[in-house]
């Protein structure tokens, strides 16, 4: 493999450059192609009906009426549709221990979840479909419910599945060094403080769907499918609708966004396959706002109680923690929902070097909607229970926020190393992008403001945050779990006879900008105007394959697959260059959509004189050169589960101590994502991030009856950020490139919701200190704030 | 069977004539009978703002209006802006700014964006993140898009001061 | 979720839509902007049988100023009054609140009509109509008929307005030199409904008189509380913590968002700025 330098150093190369996406110009232009836009003949449209109680005994379904209703073309309830659909069990091997029971698209015996879908028709309209669904009349039982997570390992809890002894999904504990002699050790102050997430959900604007498309003839399934896994989902259809794995398709186009919402097994989009298949043709089906907030995975639900020992000069001696949370009444499959709190368990306090550390966790089963990967998984809460925590020992020895960091952060040179909960970090930088922060935000000015503002009856805050983010993951987050997932990325550049690359990459695009930053690196280690550059994802019929894009890997791991095939194909190139001009390969390169001499830049072939040459009249050619214009390489992360990114943050914070009403007045960011390919793609991520960040902080928050009811199901009720209220975010960067690939890219896309509430519950508790109030629950709702407040 | 209502309105300039189910809303008639996907449907109660189209010149939501509602009006959707030119200076500073990821709400906030611009609104962050206040992006974090908007209203001023 | 069936009727007149209403015996609803009705529609909440589209009557059209104040037609959208010529003089309260009322889009189709006869307890029009002591003008099978705001807004969505009437138009007194107004809500989000609000007329500033304040988003219904108002008149509004108490009077709503103690408060804290805001 060639160096670094070479292929960074060249005056033509594109990473690095804030290029605009392609993209964009389609989008803007309304010519998207989402899957709502497509119109297949004979397509026909799916509704369900869906439970309306948390937990029911299904006595019988009578749809009758509804197979009699204008426009019907099928019902299936789910005893009639599990004749053709095997069930699936969301556990992982490597998750030691995790249960969970079989799960039907459409349930069989009894409803779990308020949502959870029973009966699907399928008619020539949405509308008629739902018209139909009303018709449905079903013989329930309302069985109680198990809602509390709090209360869920009770005895006196009715267990969720009849084959568990309790309503326990997985446990896990980590017990490093000796924290309980830690903490009595004389000097140590330890605090201790409950903190409770709230469930929150994804609401991507464009909502859950799919149109799945059967074509008897040839036994192919085609399913256009908006998220993130393509490959997965192949096999996920394939194996429960017995469809071989090589006659499914799956096609995503554009995304309207993800966030982790769109890479699991859901019922009723597996139930459009087994509909399509038994009515050979195409069926729609596309979840309303209503099916979203009730059937999308939510994610958080945690309940921490939490201590940290910090010796009088300022040194954390450990943390032990205690972390509850409720995933719904299913572990969600493939990926299950172990995941976030076996990140909290690895990842609290991970920026931090200390000896001591004792973490317990419990994941637990509910009849509330099941609970999954989203934005971040597990991070919010890690860097919460270790960095508000920290600012509260801080505040108890009368420390400055930012000095106790530089305490306790590990410091730079001090990489490769472990943390203490056993994870392997390299290439960090918390030191630098710490004084990077203080700087760009001109921390001083900041607390002198407060500071006048205080005596001024104004309550102003600044909070910080100092993180890791899990990105690039290896084989060892799910495929060595027995998950159907790669962990590789493969990549494919062709030269066209026109000159022309064109890419192909098996990581998708949901509007980070994936297409653009492949393109980028094509562009720029072949040689080519990025102008010149056309990219496919998205189809499992005609990209390599691979994992897709989720737990920030597409730059990092599908990028550094597409710079070692573009590379490779350079080489390919230059080969036969170097016979056409009769001159040494290496003295020769390829710059601007040129083969040029090595050193000089004198032009000596166009690419597009090589290609046609090759393509159109290879009788010029020895008969003993065999070109190939195209080339395909894979790359995963070996040595290490996950390639961290670090980040610090710091938000600005007013808190009107009358009402409670909590405003940001600024917030920003560092970070360390290795190298920057695109620094305003990244920029944009953190930004979106750290707004997704604010929205569980602050506002967002799935809210149940005790009955297991959803409240809150609309975007009027559920509330997400919007424009009036969110900062301005100043982003900046440090740039520590991972070593476990010659591109040095890690992801970015965790950071901003990963670290956000931290900062942002830190800046709240600041402002609050002069009342010595602080509050340990989000979203901090104005009520909520006032609550805290008003407590004696 | 569904009541049906004929309508003729205008559509980015064309004249459509059809027959409509009473019951469907102006944005699923776009999409789905006229073909112009452009225009999203995000929430169906009017919150997110990404069904957004001009009727009569303006902005108004896609899903809070009956297609029968409609009849004799004359509709722009994103399409239209585009093809007509009227969002070219927004598609410019949208792409520059990279005031866009997945694209699901552009439509809407292009919409919206032009209405503030057409009235005369100044470029003052704090009023354009008031008015796209009712036009929900899960990916930006909305700082690119007013930035995108606030170029378009500045470069507007240099031109018309050149110009003057 | 897709609207369920129904009929729709767009009449030409005033009289062939109350003829309508009288004939659908109550499955018969009115459609005016629709931005309140349409999400109900496409959540199947409302389940008419049919809609009469009112866009189509000239007896609820019209927007101008009379000798005795600005009448409003019922169909008049929001964006209309927005862009009523001096309403910042006219009517000052009006021209305060209206920006805070949803967004641009919503305030496009919304008319004010449609707002008063649904009433939402949490939206602003209601409120202002009270503080403004304003007229509401019904017309239905036994003939027109006007409603003072105070006797218009009875409980969770129910007002003096029958299900086969309809309001023709509002009049919002003529204000008076002297008149001061002030508004403030709650809202978490620009443009939400509030969690609570008031909107103030008084017709002094040093001391109050004549005060009415409606209060919204707080109860069933938008409302005022006369002994709250006898308490502030006469003072210079700078102490209203012995005016507070009479907010007992209320019984605050609780929902997802609040409890109904918060609220209390909420509307207690909204008061106080509203106020200060009108003294400074």
């Amino acid at each position: 493999m060639t160096g670094p330098a070479m292929i960074f150093d060249k005056p033509n190369s594109y990473i690095g450059q804030p290029t605009p996406r392609a993209d964009a110009a389609r989008l803007l232009a309304g010519r998207g192609r989402f899957v709502d836009d497509l119109q297949l003949p004979r397509m026909v449209h799916a509704a369900f009906y869906r439970s309306p109680y948390a937990h029911a005994k299904i006595n019988g379904i009578d749809v009758t009426e509804a197979r009699a209703a204008p426009g019907v073309v099928a019902v299936y309830t789910g005893a009639e549709l599990s004749k053709h659909v095997t069930p699936y069990v969301g556990v992982l091997s490597h998750l030691a221990g995790l249960r969970s029971a079989p799960q039907h698209p459409l349930a069989v015996d009894a409803a779990r979840w308020q949502g959870e879908p029973l009966v699907m028709v399928i008619a020539q309209t949405r509308a008629q479909a739902e018209d139909a669904c009303e018709l449905i009349d079903p013989d329930l039982e309302e069985l109680p419910a198990v809602v509390d997570s709090e209360t869920a390992l009770d005895a006196e809890t009715p267990v969720l599945h009849s084959e568990f002894d309790s309503n326990l999904a997985w446990e896990r504990t980590v017990d490093v060094g000796d924290i309980d002699s830690a903490f009595a050790a004389p000097g140590v102050t330890v605090v201790e403080r409950q903190f409770r997430f709230g469930r929150h959900t994804g609401v991507t604007l464009e909502s859950r769907g799919t149109v799945c498309d059967y074509d008897p003839s040839e036994e192919q399934l085609t399913v256009y499918y908006s998220g993130q896994a393509p490959h997965m989902m192949q096999v996920i259809y394939s194996k429960h609708l017995g469809i071989a794995e090589e006659n499914v398709r799956v096609i995503s186009n554009d995304v309207g966004g993800s966030f982790g919402i769109k890479i699991h097994t859901y019922g009723d989009e597996i139930a459009a396959g087994v509909a399509a298949k038994l009515l050979n043709r195409p069926v729609k089906f596309i979840a309303d706002r209503l099916e979203s907030f009730m059937t999308d995975i939510h994610a958080r639900d945690h309940v921490v109680t939490a201590k940290m020992g910090i010796s009088e000069q300022g040194t954390i001696v450990g943390i032990d923690f205690d972390d509850l949370t409720g995933i719904g009444p299913f572990s969600m499959y493939p990926r299950t929902s172990a995941i976030e709190c076996n990140q909290v368990l690895n990842l609290t306090g991970a920026p931090y070097a200390m000896e001591n550390y004792r973490a317990k966790g419990r994941v637990v089963f509910q009849n509330k909607t099941l609970m999954c990967q989203y934005r971040a998984v597990g991070h919010p809460i890690a860097m919460a229970i270790a960095d508000c925590l920290l600012e509260d020992c801080a505040r108890s020895i009368g420390m400055d926020p930012v000095d106790v960091r530089r305490k306790n952060l590990m410091a730079d040179d001090s990489y490769p190393r472990n943390s203490t909960s056993g994870m392997k970090l390299d290439d960090l930088s918390h030191q630098k992008a710490l004084e990077k922060l203080t700087e760009i935000m001109d921390y001083k000015g900041l607390r002198d403001d407060q500071e006048a503002k205080r005596k001024a009856g104004v309550y102003r805050g600044i909070g910080f945050v100092s993180m890791v983010e899990v990105t690039n993951p290896s084989p060892m987050f799910y495929g060595i779990g027995g998950a159907p997932i790669a962990s590789q990325d493969g990549a494919t550049v062709r030269l066209d006879a026109g000159g022309a690359l064109h890419i192909s990459s098996s990581i998708t695009e949901q509007g980070q900008g994936t297409n653009a930053i492949l393109g980028q690196i094509a562009a720029g280690v072949f040689g080519v105007d990025i102008e010149r550059v056309k990219v496919s994802t998205g189809d499992t019929k005609t990209v390599p394959y691979g994992g897709g894009t989720w737990a920030s890997r597409g730059a990092g791991i599908g990028g550094e697959a597409m710079l070692q095939a573009a590379h490779a194909l350079k080489e390919q190139v230059l080969e036969v260059a170097g016979v056409l001009l009769q001159t040494p390969v290496e003295a020769l390169d390829i710059k601007n959509g040129c083969v040029v001499d090595a050193g000089t830049d004198n032009e000596r072939m166009p690419l597009a004189d090589l290609a046609r040459t090759v393509y159109y009249r290879g009788n010029e050619l020895p008969s003993d050169l065999k070109p190939e214009l195209i080339a395909t390489r894979h790359y995963r992360v070996s040595d290490f589960p996950f390639v961290f990114t670090n980040g610090a943050m710091a938000a600005h914070v007013e808190v009107d101590i009358e009402t409670g009403f909590v405003k940001v007045l600024h917030f920003w960011a560092v970070e360390d994502c290795g190298r920057v390919i695109n620094p305003m793609l990244v920029d944009e991520q953190v930004r979106g991030g750290v707004v997704q960040g604010i929205g569980g902080a602050l506002y967002e928050e799935c809210l149940y009856s005790p009955e297991g009811q959803l409240m809150n199901a609309t975007m009027a009720d559920y509330i997400v950020p919007m424009a009036a209220e969110m900062p301005e975010i100043t982003v900046a960067h440090i740039e520590t490139p991972t070593k476990t690939s010659v591109l040095g890219a890690k992801g970015a896309g965790e950071a901003g919701t990963g670290g956000a509430p931290a900062a942002i519950m830190n800046a709240v508790n600041d402002a609050l200190s002069p009342l010595g109030k602080s509050i340990w629950q989000m979203p901090m709702t104005p009520e909520r704030v006032l609550q805290v407040i008003n407590r004696n | 069977m569904s009541k049906t209502a004929n309508i003729t309105l205008k559509i980015n300039g064309e004249d459509i004539t059809a027959t409509v189910p009473v019951r469907l809303n102006l944005v699923d008639f776009l999409r789905h009978d006229v073909g112009l996907t452009g225009s999203h449907v995000g929430c169906e109660h009017g919150v997110c703002g990404a069904c957004t189209v001009e009727v009569n010149g303006d902005a108004v939501r896609g899903c809070l209006m009956l297609a029968v509602q409609a009849d004799g009006t004359e509709v722009t959707t994103v399409e239209g802006l585009s093809d007509s030119g009227r969002s070219a200076a927004l598609i410019r500073s949208f792409t520059a700014r990279n005031a866009l990821q997945c694209g699901f709400c552009t439509p809407g906030m292009l919409a919206s964006a032009l209405s503030y611009i057409d009235a005369g609104g100044a470029a003052d962050k704090a009023a354009i993140r008031e008015h796209i206040s009712g036009n929900y992006c899960r990916c930006t974090g909305y700082q690119s898009i007013v930035e995108a908007i606030c170029d378009v209203i500045t470069e507007n001023a240099t031109t018309e001061e050149a110009g003057a | 979720m897709k609207a369920p069936d129904f009929d729709y009727a767009r009449p030409s007149s005033l009289q062939e839509a109350l003829a309508l209403l009288a004939a659908g015996e109550g499955g018969a609803q009115p459609l005016a902007g629709g931005q309140s009705l349409m999400p109900m529609l496409n959540f199947r909440i409302s389940t008419p049988e049919m809609l009469v589209d009112l866009s189509g009557l000239p007896e609820l059209r019209g927007l101008e100023q009379t000798p005795q104040g600005l009448r409003i037609g019922a169909m008049t959208r929001y964006c209309e009054l927005e862009a009523f010529p001096d309403l910042a003089k006219i009517q000052p309260l009006v021209a305060a609140a209206l920006p805070h009322i949803a967004h641009d889009a919503i305030r496009n189709r919304g008319t004010i009509g449609g707002s008063v006869a649904l009433a939402d307890p949490a939206a602003e029009m209601p409120a202002i109509l009270l503080a403004l002591g304003a007229v509401i003008s019904l017309d239905g099978p036994n003939g027109p008929r006007d409603v003072a705001a105070d006797d218009y807004f009875l409980g969770y969505y129910e007002t003096a307005c029958e299900p086969d009437e309809l309001i023709t138009s509002i009049l919002l007194p003529k204000i008076e030199p002297g008149d001061s107004f002030g508004f403030h809500e709650l809202v978490q989000r620009h443009g939400d409904y509030a969690m609570a609000g008031v909107a103030i007329r008084s017709s002094g500033i040093a001391p109050l008189a004549g005060l009415r304040i409606g209060f919204f988003g707080v109860a069933d219904r938008a409302l005022r509380v006369t002994a709250l108002e006898d308490a502030l008149n006469g003072t210079d509004g700078t102490d209203i913590a012995g005016a507070l108490s009479h907010l007992s009077e209320i019984d605050f709503q609780g929902d997802t968002k609040i409890t109904a103690e918060t609220r209390a408060h909420y509307a207690g804290v909204a008061l106080k700025r509203a106020l200060k805001e009108m003294l400074t």
